[in-house]
Protein backbone atom coordinates (compact mmCIF):
# COMPACT_ATOMS: atom_id res chain seq x y z
CA UNK A 1 0.00 0.00 0.00
CA UNK A 2 1.20 3.55 -0.69
CA UNK A 3 -0.69 6.49 0.61
CA UNK A 4 -3.42 7.75 -1.35
CA UNK A 5 -2.89 11.01 -3.42
CA UNK A 6 -6.61 11.75 -2.27
CA UNK A 7 -7.22 14.12 -5.15
CA UNK A 8 -10.90 14.83 -6.62
CA UNK A 9 -12.10 14.79 -10.19
CA UNK A 10 -12.70 18.14 -12.14
CA UNK A 11 -16.53 18.70 -12.30
CA UNK A 12 -17.25 17.59 -15.57
CA UNK A 13 -18.11 20.64 -18.31
CA UNK A 14 -21.64 20.39 -20.09
CA UNK A 15 -22.68 22.42 -22.94
CA UNK A 16 -23.65 25.79 -22.41
CA UNK A 17 -26.77 25.07 -24.10
CA UNK A 18 -28.87 27.63 -25.81
CA UNK A 19 -30.06 29.94 -23.03
CA UNK A 20 -26.32 30.96 -22.20
CA UNK A 21 -27.24 34.61 -22.72
CA UNK A 22 -29.90 34.16 -19.76
CA UNK A 23 -27.11 33.37 -17.82
CA UNK A 24 -24.46 35.52 -18.85
CA UNK A 25 -25.76 38.08 -20.63
CA UNK A 26 -29.06 38.80 -19.53
CA UNK A 27 -29.34 42.55 -20.28
CA UNK A 28 -28.52 41.45 -24.23
CA UNK A 29 -31.40 39.07 -23.76
CA UNK A 30 -33.88 41.12 -22.43
CA UNK A 31 -33.97 40.01 -19.24
CA UNK A 32 -33.91 43.32 -17.15
CA UNK A 33 -33.48 44.64 -14.26
CA UNK A 34 -31.63 41.85 -12.43
CA UNK A 35 -28.12 43.21 -13.47
CA UNK A 36 -27.35 46.69 -13.64
CA UNK A 37 -25.23 45.89 -17.16
CA UNK A 38 -23.50 42.48 -18.39
CA UNK A 39 -20.35 41.75 -16.86
CA UNK A 40 -17.78 42.21 -19.61
CA UNK A 41 -19.08 44.46 -22.13
CA UNK A 42 -16.91 47.47 -21.30
CA UNK A 43 -13.11 46.52 -21.12
CA UNK A 44 -11.65 49.77 -22.02
CA UNK A 45 -12.25 53.40 -19.54
CA UNK A 46 -11.32 57.16 -20.15
CA UNK A 47 -8.15 56.27 -18.05
CA UNK A 48 -7.02 52.61 -19.32
CA UNK A 49 -3.51 52.89 -20.90
CA UNK A 50 -2.82 52.00 -24.30
CA UNK A 51 -3.71 51.67 -27.63
CA UNK A 52 -7.40 51.09 -28.28
CA UNK A 53 -8.03 48.85 -30.86
CA UNK A 54 -11.53 46.99 -31.39
CA UNK A 55 -11.63 42.91 -32.30
CA UNK A 56 -13.88 41.15 -34.31
CA UNK A 57 -15.32 38.13 -35.79
CA UNK A 58 -17.14 35.43 -35.93
CA UNK A 59 -17.38 31.60 -34.55
CA UNK A 60 -18.37 29.07 -37.72
CA UNK A 61 -19.32 26.08 -37.98
CA UNK A 62 -18.44 23.01 -39.99
CA UNK A 63 -20.35 24.22 -42.77
CA UNK A 64 -19.32 27.95 -42.44
CA UNK A 65 -22.46 29.15 -40.77
CA UNK A 66 -21.74 31.49 -38.32
CA UNK A 67 -23.42 30.87 -35.00
CA UNK A 68 -25.73 33.03 -33.37
CA UNK A 69 -25.57 31.48 -30.06
CA UNK A 70 -22.33 31.32 -29.03
CA UNK A 71 -20.92 33.81 -25.87
CA UNK A 72 -16.96 34.20 -26.78
CA UNK A 73 -15.11 35.53 -23.75
CA UNK A 74 -11.48 37.03 -24.10
CA UNK A 75 -8.39 37.48 -21.29
CA UNK A 76 -5.08 39.59 -21.75
CA UNK A 77 -2.24 41.65 -20.45
CA UNK A 78 -2.72 45.26 -20.11
CA UNK A 79 -0.05 47.65 -22.52
CA UNK A 80 3.13 46.79 -20.24
CA UNK A 81 2.31 43.05 -20.81
CA UNK A 82 1.28 42.77 -17.05
CA UNK A 83 -1.78 40.83 -16.04
CA UNK A 84 -4.55 42.54 -13.47
CA UNK A 85 -4.56 39.23 -11.04
CA UNK A 86 -3.18 38.21 -7.85
CA UNK A 87 -0.80 35.55 -9.79
CA UNK A 88 0.46 38.06 -11.68
CA UNK A 89 4.15 38.41 -9.53
CA UNK A 90 6.19 40.44 -12.17
CA UNK A 91 4.41 43.96 -11.50
CA UNK A 92 1.33 45.66 -10.77
CA UNK A 93 -0.96 46.21 -13.78
CA UNK A 94 -2.65 49.21 -15.24
CA UNK A 95 -5.67 49.43 -12.31
CA UNK A 96 -7.71 51.30 -14.97
CA UNK A 97 -7.82 47.25 -17.17
CA UNK A 98 -9.06 44.26 -16.01
CA UNK A 99 -7.77 42.37 -19.29
CA UNK A 100 -11.18 40.32 -19.41
CA UNK A 101 -14.40 41.13 -21.91
CA UNK A 102 -17.43 38.82 -22.50
CA UNK A 103 -19.79 39.31 -25.85
CA UNK A 104 -22.11 37.18 -27.22
CA UNK A 105 -22.26 36.68 -30.98
CA UNK A 106 -24.86 38.56 -32.07
CA UNK A 107 -27.82 37.19 -33.10
CA UNK A 108 -28.34 38.45 -36.60
CA UNK A 109 -24.89 38.08 -38.06
CA UNK A 110 -23.51 35.95 -35.73
CA UNK A 111 -20.58 38.90 -34.93
CA UNK A 112 -18.60 39.24 -31.78
CA UNK A 113 -17.20 42.92 -31.56
CA UNK A 114 -14.29 43.95 -28.47
CA UNK A 115 -13.05 46.96 -27.74
CA UNK A 116 -10.01 46.92 -26.21
CA UNK A 117 -6.47 47.88 -26.22
CA UNK A 118 -3.21 46.02 -27.89
CA UNK A 119 -1.81 43.83 -24.74
CA UNK A 120 1.93 44.04 -24.43
CA UNK A 121 4.55 40.88 -24.83
CA UNK A 122 4.47 38.50 -21.38
CA UNK A 123 7.07 35.81 -20.79
CA UNK A 124 6.62 32.23 -21.46
CA UNK A 125 7.74 29.90 -19.09
CA UNK A 126 11.57 29.77 -19.94
CA UNK A 127 11.69 33.59 -20.07
CA UNK A 128 11.53 34.33 -24.07
CA UNK A 129 8.75 36.75 -24.62
CA UNK A 130 5.40 35.68 -26.08
CA UNK A 131 4.12 37.69 -29.00
CA UNK A 132 1.06 40.24 -28.05
CA UNK A 133 -1.95 38.07 -27.56
CA UNK A 134 -5.60 37.67 -26.86
CA UNK A 135 -6.82 34.55 -25.03
CA UNK A 136 -10.05 33.49 -26.55
CA UNK A 137 -12.70 30.86 -24.74
CA UNK A 138 -15.32 29.82 -26.91
CA UNK A 139 -18.97 28.04 -25.08
CA UNK A 140 -22.25 27.27 -27.31
CA UNK A 141 -24.96 25.02 -27.91
CA UNK A 142 -23.08 21.82 -29.15
CA UNK A 143 -19.98 22.71 -27.92
CA UNK A 144 -19.31 19.97 -24.72
CA UNK A 145 -16.10 22.00 -23.13
CA UNK A 146 -15.51 25.40 -23.90
CA UNK A 147 -12.56 26.36 -26.24
CA UNK A 148 -9.17 27.78 -25.69
CA UNK A 149 -7.83 29.68 -28.31
CA UNK A 150 -5.23 32.09 -28.59
CA UNK A 151 -5.71 35.66 -31.07
CA UNK A 152 -1.92 36.95 -32.42
CA UNK A 153 -1.90 40.20 -34.04
CA UNK A 154 -0.56 40.28 -38.34
CA UNK A 155 1.43 43.15 -37.84
CA UNK A 156 3.85 41.52 -35.00
CA UNK A 157 5.75 39.37 -37.80
CA UNK A 158 8.44 38.74 -36.32
CA UNK A 159 7.65 38.48 -32.71
CA UNK A 160 5.27 35.90 -33.55
CA UNK A 161 7.90 34.05 -35.39
CA UNK A 162 9.39 33.81 -32.29
CA UNK A 163 6.72 33.12 -30.02
CA UNK A 164 7.18 29.77 -28.27
CA UNK A 165 3.55 28.87 -28.57
CA UNK A 166 3.08 29.16 -32.19
CA UNK A 167 6.23 27.11 -32.53
CA UNK A 168 4.88 24.54 -30.96
CA UNK A 169 2.45 24.37 -34.37
CA UNK A 170 3.02 21.17 -35.62
CA UNK A 171 1.64 21.80 -39.37
CA UNK A 172 2.71 25.61 -39.91
CA UNK A 173 0.10 26.70 -42.38
CA UNK A 174 -2.40 26.13 -39.05
CA UNK A 175 -0.68 29.15 -37.51
CA UNK A 176 -2.50 31.24 -39.47
CA UNK A 177 -5.55 30.39 -38.49
CA UNK A 178 -4.28 32.03 -35.02
CA UNK A 179 -3.18 35.37 -36.67
CA UNK A 180 -5.82 38.24 -36.84
CA UNK A 181 -6.62 39.49 -40.27
CA UNK A 182 -7.21 43.50 -40.56
CA UNK A 183 -4.82 46.12 -39.14
CA UNK A 184 -4.88 48.46 -36.78
CA UNK A 185 -7.00 49.67 -34.95
CA UNK A 186 -9.35 47.36 -36.25
CA UNK A 187 -8.71 43.81 -36.21
CA UNK A 188 -10.56 40.40 -37.37
CA UNK A 189 -10.76 37.23 -35.73
CA UNK A 190 -12.48 34.39 -37.54
CA UNK A 191 -12.80 31.46 -35.62
CA UNK A 192 -13.51 27.69 -37.85
CA UNK A 193 -14.72 25.15 -35.31
CA UNK A 194 -13.74 22.16 -37.92
CA UNK A 195 -12.90 21.98 -41.70
CA UNK A 196 -10.23 22.60 -43.23
CA UNK A 197 -9.80 26.17 -42.17
CA UNK A 198 -10.22 24.66 -38.62
CA UNK A 199 -8.58 27.05 -35.85
CA UNK A 200 -6.01 25.83 -33.60
CA UNK A 201 -7.61 25.16 -30.55
CA UNK A 202 -5.65 24.37 -26.96
CA UNK A 203 -5.81 21.96 -24.17
CA UNK A 204 -3.36 24.25 -21.91
CA UNK B 1 -8.03 38.02 5.15
CA UNK B 2 -4.84 37.41 7.07
CA UNK B 3 -5.11 33.54 6.16
CA UNK B 4 -5.48 34.40 2.68
CA UNK B 5 -3.19 36.98 3.17
CA UNK B 6 -0.59 34.59 4.26
CA UNK B 7 -1.17 31.88 1.70
CA UNK B 8 1.73 31.67 -0.95
CA UNK B 9 0.65 33.13 -4.01
CA UNK B 10 -0.67 31.20 -6.57
CA UNK B 11 1.64 30.88 -10.04
CA UNK B 12 1.62 27.08 -10.59
CA UNK B 13 0.19 26.00 -13.55
CA UNK B 14 -2.87 23.35 -13.55
CA UNK B 15 -3.35 19.94 -13.39
CA UNK B 16 -3.59 18.74 -17.36
CA UNK B 17 -7.43 18.14 -18.24
CA UNK B 18 -8.64 14.70 -17.53
CA UNK B 19 -10.04 14.23 -21.36
CA UNK B 20 -11.37 10.87 -20.63
CA UNK B 21 -13.61 12.27 -17.94
CA UNK B 22 -14.86 15.06 -19.74
CA UNK B 23 -17.21 14.79 -22.68
CA UNK B 24 -15.30 14.73 -25.93
CA UNK B 25 -16.60 17.05 -28.66
CA UNK B 26 -17.93 14.96 -31.12
CA UNK B 27 -21.07 13.14 -29.62
CA UNK B 28 -23.34 12.58 -32.43
CA UNK B 29 -26.05 11.51 -30.04
CA UNK B 30 -26.34 15.08 -29.33
CA UNK B 31 -26.45 16.14 -33.01
CA UNK B 32 -25.53 20.05 -32.74
CA UNK B 33 -22.15 18.67 -31.54
CA UNK B 34 -21.52 16.95 -35.08
CA UNK B 35 -21.09 20.04 -36.95
CA UNK B 36 -19.23 22.07 -33.60
CA UNK B 37 -16.70 19.95 -32.84
CA UNK B 38 -13.15 20.58 -33.48
CA UNK B 39 -11.92 17.52 -35.44
CA UNK B 40 -8.10 18.09 -35.18
CA UNK B 41 -6.03 16.93 -32.29
CA UNK B 42 -5.88 20.20 -29.80
CA UNK B 43 -2.73 21.63 -29.11
CA UNK B 44 -1.23 20.42 -25.46
CA UNK B 45 1.11 22.88 -23.51
CA UNK B 46 1.46 23.18 -19.99
CA UNK B 47 -0.38 26.86 -18.97
CA UNK B 48 2.02 29.99 -19.42
CA UNK B 49 1.22 33.00 -17.37
CA UNK B 50 -1.78 34.00 -19.93
CA UNK B 51 -4.25 30.69 -18.25
CA UNK B 52 -2.25 30.58 -15.11
CA UNK B 53 -4.07 34.33 -14.15
CA UNK B 54 -7.40 35.13 -14.03
CA UNK B 55 -9.61 38.24 -13.38
CA UNK B 56 -11.29 38.52 -9.76
CA UNK B 57 -14.55 39.55 -9.47
CA UNK B 58 -14.90 41.33 -6.29
CA UNK B 59 -18.42 41.13 -3.84
CA UNK B 60 -19.32 44.58 -4.01
CA UNK B 61 -20.54 44.08 -7.56
CA UNK B 62 -23.23 41.59 -6.25
CA UNK B 63 -26.95 42.95 -5.81
CA UNK B 64 -28.55 41.82 -2.18
CA UNK B 65 -30.84 39.79 -4.42
CA UNK B 66 -28.74 38.44 -7.07
CA UNK B 67 -28.51 35.04 -5.71
CA UNK B 68 -32.44 34.75 -4.76
CA UNK B 69 -34.10 33.83 -8.50
CA UNK B 70 -37.51 33.32 -6.45
CA UNK B 71 -37.55 37.08 -6.32
CA UNK B 72 -34.57 38.75 -8.28
CA UNK B 73 -37.19 39.41 -11.39
CA UNK B 74 -40.24 39.65 -9.29
CA UNK B 75 -42.78 42.07 -8.61
CA UNK B 76 -42.98 43.46 -5.46
CA UNK B 77 -43.93 41.36 -2.83
CA UNK B 78 -44.55 38.67 -5.26
CA UNK B 79 -42.37 35.56 -6.12
CA UNK B 80 -41.56 32.99 -8.57
CA UNK B 81 -44.29 29.62 -8.85
CA UNK B 82 -42.66 26.64 -8.05
CA UNK B 83 -40.66 24.66 -5.47
CA UNK B 84 -38.75 26.91 -3.19
CA UNK B 85 -35.21 24.93 -2.55
CA UNK B 86 -31.74 26.08 -1.89
CA UNK B 87 -28.85 25.16 -3.66
CA UNK B 88 -25.29 25.18 -1.72
CA UNK B 89 -22.20 23.88 -1.65
CA UNK B 90 -18.62 24.28 -1.99
CA UNK B 91 -15.98 25.41 -4.99
CA UNK B 92 -12.87 23.15 -4.53
CA UNK B 93 -10.07 22.22 -6.25
CA UNK B 94 -8.69 19.06 -7.64
CA UNK B 95 -6.69 19.29 -4.42
CA UNK B 96 -9.17 20.08 -2.29
CA UNK B 97 -8.67 23.22 -1.44
CA UNK B 98 -11.34 25.82 -1.10
CA UNK B 99 -11.88 27.95 -4.30
CA UNK B 100 -12.57 31.27 -2.33
CA UNK B 101 -13.34 34.49 -4.67
CA UNK B 102 -15.19 32.30 -7.24
CA UNK B 103 -17.72 33.95 -9.34
CA UNK B 104 -20.51 31.87 -10.04
CA UNK B 105 -23.51 32.06 -12.83
CA UNK B 106 -26.02 30.53 -12.92
CA UNK B 107 -29.57 30.01 -15.16
CA UNK B 108 -32.37 27.75 -15.51
CA UNK B 109 -35.81 27.20 -17.01
CA UNK B 110 -39.15 28.41 -14.87
CA UNK B 111 -41.41 25.58 -12.45
CA UNK B 112 -42.83 24.74 -15.68
CA UNK B 113 -39.73 23.79 -17.83
CA UNK B 114 -40.17 27.19 -19.98
CA UNK B 115 -36.69 29.77 -20.65
CA UNK B 116 -37.17 33.42 -20.79
CA UNK B 117 -35.82 33.35 -24.37
CA UNK B 118 -37.10 34.47 -27.60
CA UNK B 119 -35.50 31.14 -29.32
CA UNK B 120 -37.64 28.72 -26.35
CA UNK B 121 -40.45 27.41 -28.23
CA UNK B 122 -41.83 25.06 -25.87
CA UNK B 123 -45.66 25.65 -24.93
CA UNK B 124 -45.06 25.74 -21.10
CA UNK B 125 -46.13 29.01 -19.64
CA UNK B 126 -44.03 31.71 -18.75
CA UNK B 127 -43.80 32.82 -15.41
CA UNK B 128 -44.16 36.77 -14.43
CA UNK B 129 -42.27 36.80 -11.80
CA UNK B 130 -39.32 34.65 -13.06
CA UNK B 131 -36.03 35.59 -14.67
CA UNK B 132 -34.50 32.43 -14.27
CA UNK B 133 -30.57 33.96 -13.82
CA UNK B 134 -28.84 34.74 -11.04
CA UNK B 135 -25.28 34.53 -9.42
CA UNK B 136 -23.24 34.63 -6.66
CA UNK B 137 -19.12 34.38 -5.02
CA UNK B 138 -17.90 32.15 -3.22
CA UNK B 139 -16.68 33.50 0.75
CA UNK B 140 -13.52 32.88 2.46
CA UNK B 141 -14.05 29.03 2.60
CA UNK B 142 -15.32 28.56 -0.59
CA UNK B 143 -18.94 27.93 0.05
CA UNK B 144 -21.78 29.48 -1.87
CA UNK B 145 -25.46 29.32 -1.83
CA UNK B 146 -28.73 30.40 -3.86
CA UNK B 147 -32.26 30.15 -3.59
CA UNK B 148 -35.01 29.57 -6.57
CA UNK B 149 -37.51 27.16 -7.62
CA UNK B 150 -36.91 23.52 -9.18
CA UNK B 151 -36.72 24.05 -12.73
CA UNK B 152 -39.37 21.96 -14.83
CA UNK B 153 -38.01 18.93 -16.95
CA UNK B 154 -38.70 20.26 -21.03
CA UNK B 155 -38.75 18.80 -24.71
CA UNK B 156 -35.96 19.81 -27.23
CA UNK B 157 -35.49 19.17 -30.64
CA UNK B 158 -32.52 16.49 -30.97
CA UNK B 159 -34.44 13.00 -31.22
CA UNK B 160 -38.26 12.75 -31.85
CA UNK B 161 -38.64 12.78 -28.40
CA UNK B 162 -36.02 13.98 -26.26
CA UNK B 163 -36.13 15.70 -22.85
CA UNK B 164 -34.15 17.13 -20.34
CA UNK B 165 -33.96 16.41 -17.08
CA UNK B 166 -34.62 19.38 -14.44
CA UNK B 167 -30.98 20.99 -14.17
CA UNK B 168 -29.30 24.39 -13.40
CA UNK B 169 -26.79 25.65 -15.74
CA UNK B 170 -23.66 27.09 -13.92
CA UNK B 171 -20.38 28.98 -14.65
CA UNK B 172 -17.82 29.24 -13.02
CA UNK B 173 -14.73 31.42 -12.95
CA UNK B 174 -12.13 30.44 -10.38
CA UNK B 175 -8.86 31.72 -9.94
CA UNK B 176 -6.87 31.26 -13.05
CA UNK B 177 -8.53 31.27 -16.70
CA UNK B 178 -7.85 27.77 -17.27
CA UNK B 179 -10.07 26.82 -14.81
CA UNK B 180 -13.08 28.49 -16.62
CA UNK B 181 -16.08 26.34 -16.47
CA UNK B 182 -19.58 25.84 -17.45
CA UNK B 183 -21.51 22.62 -16.11
CA UNK B 184 -25.12 21.93 -15.11
CA UNK B 185 -26.27 20.54 -11.97
CA UNK B 186 -29.19 17.81 -11.93
CA UNK B 187 -31.53 16.53 -9.00
CA UNK B 188 -31.00 13.16 -7.06
CA UNK B 189 -33.73 10.72 -7.70
CA UNK B 190 -34.30 12.09 -11.40
CA UNK B 191 -34.80 8.70 -13.93
CA UNK B 192 -34.73 11.11 -17.04
CA UNK B 193 -30.76 12.04 -15.96
CA UNK B 194 -29.86 8.33 -17.95
CA UNK B 195 -32.09 9.14 -20.74
CA UNK B 196 -30.44 12.43 -21.52
CA UNK B 197 -28.07 12.74 -24.62
CA UNK B 198 -26.47 15.62 -23.33
CA UNK B 199 -25.97 13.78 -19.36
CA UNK B 200 -24.53 11.49 -21.96
CA UNK B 201 -22.47 12.62 -23.76
CA UNK B 202 -20.19 12.11 -20.76
CA UNK B 203 -18.73 8.50 -20.78
CA UNK B 204 -17.70 8.08 -17.29
CA UNK B 205 -20.53 7.10 -15.08
CA UNK B 206 -19.11 8.57 -11.89
CA UNK B 207 -18.30 11.91 -13.61
CA UNK B 208 -22.29 12.06 -14.31
CA UNK B 209 -23.10 11.04 -10.51
CA UNK B 210 -20.71 13.98 -9.56
CA UNK B 211 -23.41 16.49 -11.61
CA UNK B 212 -26.13 14.96 -9.01
CA UNK B 213 -26.95 16.87 -6.38
CA UNK B 214 -28.19 15.02 -3.80
CA UNK B 215 -31.04 16.25 -1.18
CA UNK B 216 -29.76 17.69 1.69
CA UNK B 217 -32.33 16.98 4.62
CA UNK B 218 -30.46 18.86 7.27
CA UNK B 219 -29.92 21.96 5.94
CA UNK B 220 -33.56 21.97 4.34
CA UNK B 221 -35.58 24.83 6.14
CA UNK B 222 -38.18 23.64 7.89
CA UNK B 223 -42.02 25.32 6.47
CA UNK B 224 -39.72 26.95 3.72
CA UNK B 225 -37.36 25.44 1.15
CA UNK B 226 -35.70 21.77 0.44
CA UNK B 227 -31.77 22.23 0.31
CA UNK B 228 -29.40 20.78 -2.25
CA UNK B 229 -26.19 20.45 -2.24
CA UNK B 230 -23.69 21.01 -4.91
CA UNK B 231 -20.13 21.33 -4.38
CA UNK B 232 -17.97 22.01 -7.83
CA UNK B 233 -14.52 20.91 -8.14
CA UNK B 234 -11.97 23.41 -11.11
CA UNK B 235 -8.54 22.11 -12.14
CA UNK B 236 -6.35 21.79 -9.40
CA UNK B 237 -3.29 24.24 -9.40
CA UNK B 238 1.02 22.72 -8.90
CA UNK B 239 2.38 24.14 -5.60
CA UNK B 240 5.62 22.67 -4.96
CA UNK B 241 8.20 25.06 -4.26
CA UNK B 242 9.92 24.55 -7.40
CA UNK B 243 6.60 26.16 -9.05
CA UNK B 244 6.77 29.05 -7.12
CA UNK B 245 9.65 30.63 -8.99
CA UNK B 246 9.18 34.10 -10.69
CA UNK B 247 8.46 34.00 -13.60
CA UNK B 248 11.02 33.27 -16.37
CA UNK B 249 13.90 32.35 -13.84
Amino acid sequence: MVQALDHLKETASQTAGPYVHIGLTPNFCGIGGVYDADLGTVMVGEKTLGQRITVSGRVLDGTGTPLKDALVEIWQADAAGLYNSPSEMRGSADPAFLGWGRCPTGAEDGVFRFETIKPGKVPFKDGRPMAPHITFWIVARGINVGLHTRMYFPDEVEANAADPLLLRVEHRDRVATLVATGSAPNYIFDIHLQGEKETVFLDI
Amino acid sequence: MSDRANRKPETGAFFPRDRNWHAPALTPGYKTSVLRSPQKALLSLDGTISEITGPVFGHSMLGERDNDLIHNFAKPGESAIGERIIVHGRVLDERRRPVPGALLEFWQANAGGRYRHKKESYLAALDPNFGGCGRTITDEDGFYSLRTIKPGPYPWPNGVNDWRPAHIHFSIFGHGFAQRLITQMYFEGDPMIWKCPIVNTIADRRAIEQLIAPLDWANTIPMDARAYKFDIVLRGRRSTLFENRMEGN
